[in-house]
């Protein structure tokens, strides 16, 4: 029997990014907000000290900071003939657990989402005839535009202390940014790190066969910075451990760097750890949701009333919890119909390395140091000829050389003996590689519903997810992999380069990207998407959904920045518009 | 002329354990210092010591450009591995039913890695006795080297577990060792990190990061034993 605790005005499922902001923007207007974390408390201090977390072995390999399959995971298939089987062993994506989230062990990689990705069917139907497009591909638009993030995209980057250059400011293509951005009204607030050798390599390379290399816009501070809240961040000291660590330097944007130290301070602010939500409660109109249920770490169950319910898990978790909840049509991929676990979307991932003559030292790196050509992302290249849709940027990244995950070798190296051995040595200092970083779109045949057979410690069934790489990602893929090998022999002082090419089924193995979105997806028709354009739930409008669920595909981009953004606009709409009159917002 | 020294030494120490039955023995060698080898052997007995001894060195062997897995102690790294979280599978989600899957499903099997090893050295050194009448630390490199690609291929088959499956983890495991801060066990010396010139966890390079093409001047330091001590582990 649960135990009923005190109502408050709003519960949110997760304190991660979007939980973070979702709880400064909803006690800014007053409520009393409660937060349930799944995983421990963390913070820079102690847990990232600087004695503590550049240990490889522990963080990235053995993966201290995630989450533990053993209590929550999902079951995997490629397709529908096949029987889904459990995820035993993190591997192909890395959610997070903890305060902070996946917040605490992202590289910083921020991006804008193009203009063009928010009208990707309209956009793509009208360039290209709508027969371009193939019968399986559920690609929407978002009811919203780039126009309407704008100032919410600007918001989130100052928040951050985002390091970069503007390539577009109102209009006006920046020199040395990225030419194909969408118009931002100013620039970062922070400048571009430091180069490193490798980038500088790849610069040069990229600009003598005509591309337009600019630096990625980092959640890493390039310099000291004060942000709106009044909270500190950290010149980076290029490290070399961004992914998979939290920052021992207060450099990497992350909740505890960016507003934590503000919002736990707030008395109409509270949270729990090691509160996993099992369920979000319904009354007996299905129509409301009266709070959520969770389970602590002795296994108590506890309910939570809440007059709001907004759920700021994991993109994958946001799906599992409207499903076991009931809330919403699940999506039925042979009628094609229903809504909650379509458009399951991922990201495709290529890699060209590239060994070079001299030392490029890749153990001195940040997150999101790397250059970057955006040339054949999105829709900036005529896809007329080519038959697919979407892009990928091309990036060279020097984000650490952590020696056990980040060696390169050859092709045609053994992989053990002195040959190994011998190739090690020869090119580790020497040595880089490239991403081809691209979107996925979305398909009928891609999608998330429940596991029928396998269950988590809690007892409710396992998510499933049913994917596969489709022709028109893999073609996509393939042919920006091609420009990145043009890149790379163009690389003055190159001894050679490997293709690490994406093809063939996707595997839940190898890491990939933890870029998992859609099953929650955002839309202006309830039959065909789950939340409004606010992110509140058609069905439950007193329930709102934050984070890359809300995807209806995903671009060629890292999506932080574009959550982030998605947050605050629909923090705005609840703090300016739903609180005046609760119910569903046209 | 390794392979020979090696080879000795691990005779001298199979003859050892059958001495001393109450203790599993130590097969380090004698220059390693009483600190390491005390708290050595946690999870595999003295065979199967011996044939992750042996492994190491073929994986990463001894040679010119430096100590080898074993003289770096990843033998001492993949047994307290084994013994702790990661050999206990403590994470995994260990739940039924069981299926075999596609190779894209992933790791689909009931046994932990400590199980792992345990039921495929077994199978590995039952399979050399067959075939060359010795366990597998007793035959030549080249007759390891041997097994050990027909592991990695999956042509030798193990009755109890696949053999690539096997192979992969305790590829992935030397690697770990080899690499990982010494404060694991592995790694002696900065044995790993020295072959390739990385210093460790220095923290800042903001001075040095945009020196292209000079090599950065300090020695690697570990991050729980400091240098000093990491160089006597």
């Amino acid at each position: 029997m649960a135990t009923r605790l005190k109502p408050v005005d709003a519960v949110l499922v997760g304190f991660g990014w979007t939980a973070a902001i979702i709880g400064q923007e909803l006690t800014d207007a007053g409520l009393h907000v409660v937060a349930l974390e799944r995983g421990p408390f963390r913070d820079t201090v102690p847990d990232f000290s600087p004695t503590q977390i550049q240990d490889e072995l522990r963080y990235a390999v053995r993966k201290a900071t995630f989450e533990e399959p053993e209590r929550e995971t999902l079951t995997f298939r490629n397709d529908a003939s096949q029987t889904a089987l459990p995820m035993r062993q993190l591997g192909s994506f890395l959610p997070g657990v903890g305060v902070g989230g996946a917040g605490v062990h992202w590289n910083g990689q921020n991006w804008r989402f193009m203009p063009t990705d928010f009208k990707m069917r309209s956009h793509c139907e009208q360039r290209y005839g709508k027969k371009f497009l193939p019968d399986d591909m559920t690609i929407q638009d978002w009811p919203l535009t780039y126009d309407d993030l704008e100032q919410y995209y600007d918001k989130w980057e100052y928040l951050c202390g985002i390091s970069g250059k503007a390539g577009n400011l109102n209009g006006a293509i920046q020199e040395g940014g990225n030419p194909f951005e969408g118009p931002r009204k100013r620039e970062f607030p922070l400048p571009p790190l430091k180069r490193s050798a490798s980038t500088m390599k790849f610069d040069e390379a990229a600009k003598s066969i005509g591309l337009h290399p600019f630096p990625c816009p980092a959640g890493n501070a390039s310099q000291p910075y004060t942000n709106p809240l009044g909270v500190k961040l950290g010149q980076c000291t290029y490290c070399g451990y961004c992914e998979w660590f939290g920052c021992a330097n207060y450099s990497k944007a992350s909740p505890q760097t960016t507003i934590l130290p503000v919002l736990l301070r707030k008395d109409n602010f509270s949270y729990r750890t090691n509160a996993t939500v099992t369920r979000v409660n319904l009354d007996s109109t299905g129509k409301k949701a009266t709070g959520v249920t969770y389970v602590d770490a002795q296994g108590r169950e506890f309910e939570q009333p809440a007059e709001m319910v907004i759920l700021c898990a994991y993109s994958l978790h946001n799906a599992h919890l409207l499903l076991v909840s009931k809330i919403g049509k699940p999506y039925d991929p042979v009628s094609n119909t229903g809504a909650v676990g379509k458009n399951y979307a991922y990201q495709m991932s290529a890699y060209v390395d590239v060994f070079f003559d001299e030392i490029i030292n890749p153990f001195m790196g940040a997150g999101a140091l790397g250059q970057v050509v955006d040339d054949f992302n999105g829709d900036n290249f005529d896809h007329g000829p080519h038959g697919f849709i979407g892009g990928a940027y091309i990036s060279m990244w020097q984000t650490g050389g952590r020696p056990i995950l980040q060696h390169y070798t050859p092709t045609g190296t053994p992989k053990w003996g002195g040959g190994f051995k011998k190739a090690l040595k020869e090119n580790y200092l020497r040595s880089s590689s490239m991403q081809i970083h691209g979107g996925v779109m979305s398909y009928r045949q891609n999608s998330l519903d429940l596991d029928p057979t396998y269950r988590d410690i809690y007892g409710n069934p396992l998510m499933r997810l049913t994917f596969d790489f489709q022709k028109n990602d893999l073609d996509m893929e393939q042919y920006v992999t091609d420009r990145a090998v043009e890149i790379a022999k163009a690389v003055k002082g190159n001894r050679g380069y490997n293709v690490r090419a994406r093809t063939g089924h996707y595997g839940i193995v190898e890491y990939q990207t933890t870029h998992n979105t859609g099953g929650a997806i955002i839309g202006d028709d309830p039959s065909t998407s789950v939340i409004n354009k606010y992110c509140q739930s058609w069905d439950v409008p007193n329930l709102f959904v934050m984070g890359a669920s809300a995807f209806p595909q995903n671009p060629g981009y890292n999506p932080t920045g574009t959550v982030g953004a998605l947050t605050y606009w629909a923090a705005d709409a609840i703090k300016s518009r739903y609180l005046k009159n609760p119910g569903a917002l046209a | 002329m390794p392979t020979l020294s090696r080879r000795s030494f691990l005779i001298a120490s199979a003859s050892a354990s059958a001495a001393a039955c109450s203790r599993v023995p130590s097969t380090l060698p004698p220059e390693y210092p009483e600190q390491t080898r005390s708290d050595a052997p946690v999870f595999l007995d003295a065979g199967e010591r011996r044939f992750i001894n042996a492994a190491c060195a073929r994986i990463i062997p001894k040679d010119d450009l430096g100590p080898g897995a074993l003289e770096a102690g990843v033998p001492d790294f993949i047994d307290r591995q084994l013994a702790g979280p990661f050999g206990q599978a403590s994470t995994w989600y260990m739940q039924g039913p069981w299926s075999k899957g596609s190779e894209q499903q992933g790791y689909q099997l009931k046994f932990t890695p400590a199980q792992m090893y345990r039921h495929a050295i077994h199978n590995v050194d039952d399979y050399c006795s067959k075939q060359f009448k010795k366990a597998f630390a007793e035959l030549s490199a080249d007759e390891q080297d041997t097994v050990l690609a027909g592991l990695e291929k999956g042509e030798i088959e193990l009755p109890d577990v696949p053999a690539k499956t096997f192979f992969g983890m305790l590829l992935q495991n030397v690697t770990e060792g080899f690499f990982a801060d010494p404060m694991y066990g592995g790694n002696r010396d900065f044995a790993g990190w020295k072959l390739i010139g990385f210093p460790g966890p220095r923290y800042n390079y903001v001075d040095e990061i945009e020196q292209y093409g000079k090599p950065y001047p300090l020695p690697p330091v570990s991050l729980k034993l400091g240098r000093a001590k990491a160089a006597k582990a």
